[in-house]
């Protein structure tokens, strides 16, 4: 079952064309991450989602329903970036009133803090909170009733690596349980592991939108190998393999992906020349840039 | 209802922890004292009783006040959240702006029922005191605390609407304060002007009497002084609530509380967070 669809979105503020002629889905108990330069369109595409703001062209369905529609709101949960509560209120009675806006037990509201790890902090005011605490005061309102498409704008800001973790195990959780989940962040390094698709947005174009495994494909990225020569080796090793030497004992090789176990083999047949060999992938922010920087030469022209 | 009532929950516990319940309650409180004790010489003359002239200083101590209270606690309302950025979060919720803003208003509402409760309690306690021909004033009294409540009432609506239309905090304490003025002191003031100058006239006759109950305030203070022979007395104005029906004056303040919601939900629903 899909839970959002998006198909054309087009949204221009002023003279500037926020988002372009986006369109992909979320289906039921999928993690999608969105990702973005600052001022890519990731919030508003968000807050299109959620009905906050109007969209010029295209369409949006949230189960079924217009966005921002009773019915649509009753099932979609949504952490903001930099969430902000009132300060004169503690993180239970915030909690609480929030339950009861979802026509919801407020007698929840305990549980909840005690998921996100605030029960201390439960009856002090929101005002005397760190920014990671209400973080997780904003994470608790996102698991009120049984939402089922989670809209998170950078969910993990403010949060320690230990949180992180136990953030996005809840996040495997809740999609288990059938929900599906949009969230955006800046490093492709955090999601990579802890979602199911990526889909990247630049200057209000999609780039993007596949498995992270089917990105590298698609990019083609050049593999580098590292070759550590035996000492006074390095120069013919260089030679051999036509590489860079990098410093005394270190030959830098650059191929394709599908040429790097026959590079390896020529390596490994240099035998005693050779005393270690690292093979380094393309980063992950190798991978982004390549689709961030494909948009903006479309920008260009 | 659960949804407006969450919201007023949660108003009304913020504006306790802010101390605007204190303020509230005190404020009336003091001015009521210091109107007891003012008033407490003897008034014979008259021929009312204590409680009677109470009410008829406490009139037009309200038209102040109660206007002011009412614009000091609403005009936060949406212009605050939207500082905070709290209003994209809650207007995700199944909870209509509508919704939102009448938990306010309830809130709002409550707080300042309790401080001219507490207000005028202390006046008419007082006046009993000295005067035990006194309790012939209580149906005046009542009368006063519930138009009170209607007044305050279109005060914090149309507070709301001028929250939402300035978006920033302190935009709409400017635009609230300038209301204050120009409809409890500035309006009276033009009117007199105007009557002056025209002396009995077309403008005199016809329009005055319709500019006064356009204006919630003025409204009020008509209604409580018609209604009540003894207090249009005291007050010296009888001439002009006399041209007017009570039913007029009683109309207009029923009414602006309902307009003032409408227009701070059409101004609120132009707010993008």
């Amino acid at each position: 079952m899909t839970n959002l669809t998006l198909s054309q979105v087009t949204k221009t503020f002023d003279q500037t064309r926020a988002l372009d002629g986006v369109g992909f889905t979320v289906a039921s108990g999928e993690r999608v991450a969105l990702l973005g330069h600052n001022g890519a369109g990731k919030s508003t595409l968000m807050k299109i989602i959620l009905g906050l703001i109007p969209f010029d062209s295209g369409t949006v369905t949230v189960m079924g329903d217009a966005p921002g529609s009773h019915a649509a709101r009753r099932q979609v949960a949504y952490l903001p970036e930099n969430v902000a509560f009132h300060p004169a209120l503690t993180g239970l009675e915030q909690i609480r009133y929030y339950l009861r806006l979802r026509g919801e037990n407020p007698g929840a509201a305990m549980g909840l803090l005690e998921r996100v790890g605030l029960s201390d902090a439960a009856k002090r005011r929101i005002g005397t909170y760190s920014k990671g605490m209400r973080q997780r005061v904003g994470l608790a309102q996102a698991l009120i009733g049984n939402p089922r498409l989670l809209v998170l704008d950078e969910p993990t800001s403010g949060l320690d690596p230990v949180s992180r973790r136990e953030f996005y195990a809840m996040l495997d959780e809740l999609a288990t349980e059938g929900a599906a989940i949009l969230l955006s962040s800046h490093a492709l390094t955090e999601v990579e592991a802890r979602t199911d698709r990526i889909v990247i947005l630049s200057k209000g174009v999609m780039v993007a939108n596949d498995t992270l495994a089917a990105l590298r494909r698609q990019a083609a990225l050049p593999t580098h190998l590292q070759v550590i020569a035996r000492p006074g080796a390095a120069d013919a090793v260089a030679a051999q393999l036509h590489g860079a030497r990098m410093n005394g004992v270190m030959v830098n090789l650059t191929c394709a992906h599908d040429e790097k176990l026959a590079r390896l083999g020529q390596v490994t047949a240099l035998g005693a020349m050779i005393e270690d060999v690292e093979v380094i992938p393309p980063s992950l922010e190798d991978i982004y840039s390549h689709f961030s920087l494909q948009a903006d030469g479309r920008a260009i022209r | 209802m659960t949804r407006i009532f969450a919201s007023a929950g949660a108003e009304f516990r913020i504006a306790l922890r802010n101390r605007w319940v204190t303020i509230a309650v005190t404020m009336m409180a003091l001015f009521s004292i210091v109107l007891s004790a003012a008033g407490s010489a003897p008034t014979g003359v008259l021929g009312a009783d204590k409680l009677s002239v109470t009410v008829a200083s406490l009139t037009s101590l309200a038209v102040y006040l109660v206007p002011l209270l009412a614009l000091l606690m609403s005009f936060d309302a949406v212009a605050g959240e939207v500082e905070r950025g709290t209003l994209p979060l809650v207007l995700t919720y199944p909870v209509s702006r509508a919704e939102l803003l009448l938990g306010k208003f309830v809130a709002h509402l409550m707080i300042l029922g309790l401080a001219v409760a507490v207000g005028y309690g202390i006046a008419a306690a007082a006046a009993i005191t000295i005067d035990p021909h006194a309790s012939a004033g209580i149906p005046a009294l009542i009368r006063l605390f519930w138009t009170s409540l209607l007044l305050g009432a279109a005060f914090i609506a149309i507070g709301y609407a001028l929250s939402a239309i300035a978006r920033r905090p302190g935009a709409a304490a400017g635009l609230a304060i300038g209301l204050w003025l120009a409809m409890i002191v500035l309006y009276d003031l033009g009117l007199l002007a105007a009557v002056v100058a025209d002396s009995g006239g077309y403008f005199t006759i016809h329009v005055f009497p319709w500019m006064l109950i356009a204006n919630p305030a003025d409204a009020f203070r008509l209604y409580n002084l018609a209604a009540s022979e003894a207090t249009a007395a005291a007050a010296g104005i009888g001439g002009a609530a006399s041209t007017i029906p009570a039913a007029h004056a009683l109309a207009s303040i029923i009414l602006w509380p309902l307009v003032g919601l409408v227009l701070a939900t059409l101004a609120f629903r132009k707010v993008t967070p």
